[in-house]
């Protein structure tokens, strides 16, 4: 296949080359990745936006996105996420690459730069984060946190996971949560800043078309990082419910919001894992689905009716747009075709349907930069590795005797409704 | 065939009109795996007064049918248009929006197979009275879906305080009562209205080779008879250039408030370079004032007043356009008083300097640069620019050309008192003071 990755483990870090001429921009991926736990979950997703508005020699963000401005757009950009039990905090820079400009001196040495600049340089004051910045700051994460909430499909989906995984660290929000924010100082989040530097396991990628001696030099010379002992993954423990449990909110909505949470006992990268993928496309991820055809398809009942995986916890999470009064019928029919998968109720088409268009999905993933690391990194995270041409081999020697046998292990686990005030 | 290429981006465009006037356009990259296509008309649920093909009088259909008809041409005797393109590999999709309707497919393995059922799909309606009604319950659940979406109804609330008649101002989807009067009859009249090949155009990005690709469209189209049509008569009431509404509020189920500012367009009659020149200078002149380089940003954002959610954009075709800047805040009156000023004052005196429109300029050429990574930019912008009888690799050469004072007069033009207005989303417990 196209996608070739070199990997150096040096300096603390990982260091990922990928040498394409596909892109008219070089795409640089830092990731820093620790334990996601409750008493600094806050703290570090405030973090890289605090490094991102001032550094020594970028002090105001108008200053830093001046510069960028000039170095032809360069795109640099800060986020927070979470794979199984690890949060993971991203910087990027996206620049140009220059043979494609009329007259630029060569930008990617600029482009380490600016990435070692927010990371090594922050703009620090009487021994601490500047306390005017760390104020906006703040006041930014509360308001993004409450915002998310607004947005009724995102805050169901999080509403699930956080009823589904009570007393789980996946239960976090990778943003925190609005009442921490108050309780963080310039002290704590400069011990966090340091923690993530010196600990965390850091991967770095690059994609573009790149000379990898050279990239191998500017990292020594730009992201020299402390060595460091690798974490071991947390294992994502959880009680099973002895019956599946049942939560209804009501807001001023008109339409009511049906999520509900499987567990699947299979992790990315175990034997079962593809197998698993196969069943969920089968089942909601893809317009041939089950869910596509028996709510919306069949009895009109959705606009959206779908179902994604939480690769590194083990979950298949299913969500749908439904009216109040039909949300029940909704239900059964989504556990209905579940039972369906699980009798062997899955015909060659869709075989060979879900075969071609995970694959087709794949390819499409790898046409991106983005979506490169974001493959690369999700091996990277399990460690488990396997090559784009290892992934199709598995793909194509699923059996349905495989599928049947991984749905056998998915249990409802929660029911997450929000729903009208005025009905039901 | 006719071919341009484009040195500096180290692109090639292949271009034909087909006997029966359909525009193909063919862009090949051959280190992408996938293959993205797209074939659009132009009609979009702005189209709602039309003469229909083979009457004399203009008639006016319901709001959303633009919409519901792209949601019915999946829907074939056979079954579902996506199960074909799912056992080929690939996933397809369309949308509405004011001016167009897009019907798409990507794919990584045989796109001969999957061109031809895109092709095949978009010339053969098939509506009956039973699949028109099973549409509505789906359509219906679409339509409340965006009615409990804060940040829709943001952006709808805003252009209906700026149009007082013209289309734009009712909702893409239409509403559930406007959906109820749809039949089969209004979805064949629209289609064969608007569906005919001279109104459409078919754009194919990725590792193709052209000549076998224009063949296959060709022969496509000489298995179907297409009566040569007259150019598409539609109709649009006159809008005045001021405002409906100078402000209006909602209040839904959220905690963070939210503000937009809406800046109405007045001189809508633009085409081709012209348009470009004037959607470019608008742009580079909000960029200015609010991108992040800005010292209104700057105290905007220290004062609390916007957050990471603000957004700005102006777009414009051919009876309407508008510039929306908004976001999150915490003052929505204090937001909107400040930036109406600042546009205000900056119409009557630009303060924008070359040194500012430089840097502007600079970030646009590598932002169109990293564009051109995205096949689906490349063909829907592509597409969209050509209803509007411009070119999209001029952008970036047209962009080079702005002088300050382009700049000064778009502003000028745009930022009248009487051309702005402001909507708001406030959480429940505020109830709305007018």
């Amino acid at each position: 296949m196209r996608i070739e990755p070199k990997t150096i483990k040096k300096q603390g870090i990982s260091i990922h080359t990928i040498k394409t001429k596909q892109f008219k921009t070089n795409q640089l991926v830092i990731k820093f990745r620790a334990p996601l736990q409750k008493n600094d979950v806050t703290a570090r997703a405030l973090l890289p936006y605090i490094l991102q508005s001032g550094t020594q020699k970028w002090p105001t963000t108008a200053s830093f996105r001046t510069y960028l401005d000039n170095l032809y757009g360069a795109n640099a950009q800060v986020d927070v996420s979470k794979k199984g039990e690890s949060h993971i905090i991203s910087f990027s820079v996206d620049i140009a690459n220059e043979q494609f400009l009329k007259d630029s001196s060569p930008l990617t040495e600029e482009a380490f730069n600016v990435l070692a600049e927010m990371l090594f340089n922050p703009l620090i004051e009487n021994g601490a984060f500047s306390a005017k910045i760390v104020d906006q700051e703040k006041r930014s994460l509360k308001q993004r946190l409450e915002a998310a909430r607004d947005d009724k499909m995102r805050y169901a989906s999080q509403r699930l996971i956080e009823e589904m995984c009570k007393g789980e660290p996946f239960a976090l929000h990778p943003h925190g949560s609005v009442e921490e924010v108050d309780a963080i100082t310039s002290e704590k989040l400069f011990s966090v800043y340091k923690k993530m530097m010196n600990e965390d396991t850091v991967d770095f990628y690059i994609v573009g078309d790149i000379n990898e001696k050279e990239i191998e030099d500017l990292c020594e010379k730009y992201l020299s990082f402390a060595q460091r002992d690798s974490i071991a993954g947390e294992a994502a423990n959880f009680s099973p419910k002895e019956k599946p449990k049942r939560i209804v909110e009501k807001q001023s909505i008109k339409q009511g919001k049906l999520n509900m949470g499987f567990r699947t006992e299979t992790h990315y990268g175990e034997k079962e894992y593809i197998p698993l993928v196969m069943m969920n496309g089968i089942l909601g991820g893809f317009p041939h689905s089950k869910l596509f055809i028996n709510v919306r398809e069949k009895e009109s009942l959705a606009y959206y009716a779908a179902s994604r995986m939480e690769s590194h916890k083990g979950l298949i999470l299913i969500m749908s747009g439904v009216d109040p009064g039909k949300i029940d019928r909704a239900a059964e029919i989504i556990l209905e075709q579940l039972k369906a998968i699980q009798k062997g109720d899955i015909s060659s088409k869709e075989l060979n349907q879900t075969r071609a268009v995970m694959k087709n999905q794949m390819l499409e993933t790898l046409d991106s930069a983005r979506g490169i690391i974001e493959v690369l990194y999700q091996g990277d995270v399990s460690g488990s590795i396997f090559t784009i041409n290892e992934w199709f081999e598995k793909v194509d020697k699923v059996t349905k005797d495989d599928i049947v046998a991984v749905s056998q292990k998915v249990k409802l686990d929660t029911t997450y409704i929000l729903t009208g005030k005025e009905e039901a | 065939m006719q071919k341009k290429i484009f040195d500096q981006l180290q692109e090639e465009l292949f271009f034909e009109e087909l006997e029966n006037g359909l525009s193909v356009y063919i862009l090949p990259k051959p280190e992408f795996s996938k293959t993205y296509a797209t074939f659009t008309t132009k009609y979009g649920s702005i189209d709602d007064q039309f003469i229909p093909l083979g009457e004399k009088e203009f008639t006016k259909v319901p709001d959303g049918i633009a919409h519901f008809l792209e949601h019915k041409m999946f829907e074939k005797e056979d079954g579902d248009v996506f199960q074909k393109f799912s056992e080929n590999g690939a996933s397809a999709n369309a949308f509405t929006s004011f001016t167009r309707t897009a019907y798409l497919f990507s794919s990584t393995s045989n796109v001969s197979e999957n061109l031809d059922t895109l092709i095949d799909f978009v010339q053969s309606p098939y509506f009956t009275e039973e699949t028109v009604e099973k549409e509505k319950g789906i359509i219906g659940q679409e339509i409340t879906m965006y009615d409990d979406n804060a940040d829709w109804r943001l952006y709808f609330g805003t252009i209906q305080n700026m149009y007082h008649v013209h289309p734009v101002r009712v909702d893409i989807a239409g509403t559930i009562d406007s959906i109820t009067d749809i039949t089969k009859d209004h979805l064949y009249q629209c289609y064969n209205t608007f569906y005919h090949p001279s109104n459409m155009v078919l754009f194919i990005v990725g590792s193709v080779n052209p000549e076998e690709i224009i063949e296959q469209v060709k022969n496509s189209q000489k298995r179907r008879e297409f009566e040569p049509q007259a150019p598409i008569k539609r109709h649009f009431e006159d809008e005045p250039s001021s405002v409906a509404k100078k402000h209006h509020q909602l209040n839904m189920d959220v905690q963070v408030p939210k503000c937009m500012i809406g800046l109405k367009a007045s001189n809508v009659n633009l085409k081709g370079n012209e348009l470009l020149r004037r959607e470019l200078a608008v742009n580079t002149a909000l960029d200015v004032l609010f991108g992040k380089t800005s010292k209104h940003y700057t105290k905007l954002y220290e004062e609390g007043l916007i957050d990471d959610s603000f957004t700005f954009d102006f777009s414009q075709e051919l009876g309407y356009g508008f510039a929306l800047l908004g976001g999150s805040t915490r003052d929505p009156d204090k937001l909107s008083e400040t930036v109406k000023a600042i546009l205000i004052e900056e119409a009557e005196q630009s303060s924008i300097t070359e040194e500012q429109i430089e840097s502007v300029k600079k970030k646009n050429i590598g932002g169109f640069l990293r564009s051109l990574n995205s096949p689906e930019f490349i063909a829907n912008q592509f597409t969209r620019y050509t209803f509007n009888e411009m070119d999209l690799f001029d952008a970036v050469p047209t962009l080079e050309t702005l002088t300050k004072e382009d700049i000064a007069l778009a502003l000028s033009d745009l930022a009248q008192p009487e051309h702005i207005t402001s909507f708001y989303i406030l959480p429940k417990e505020e109830e709305a003071v007018e």
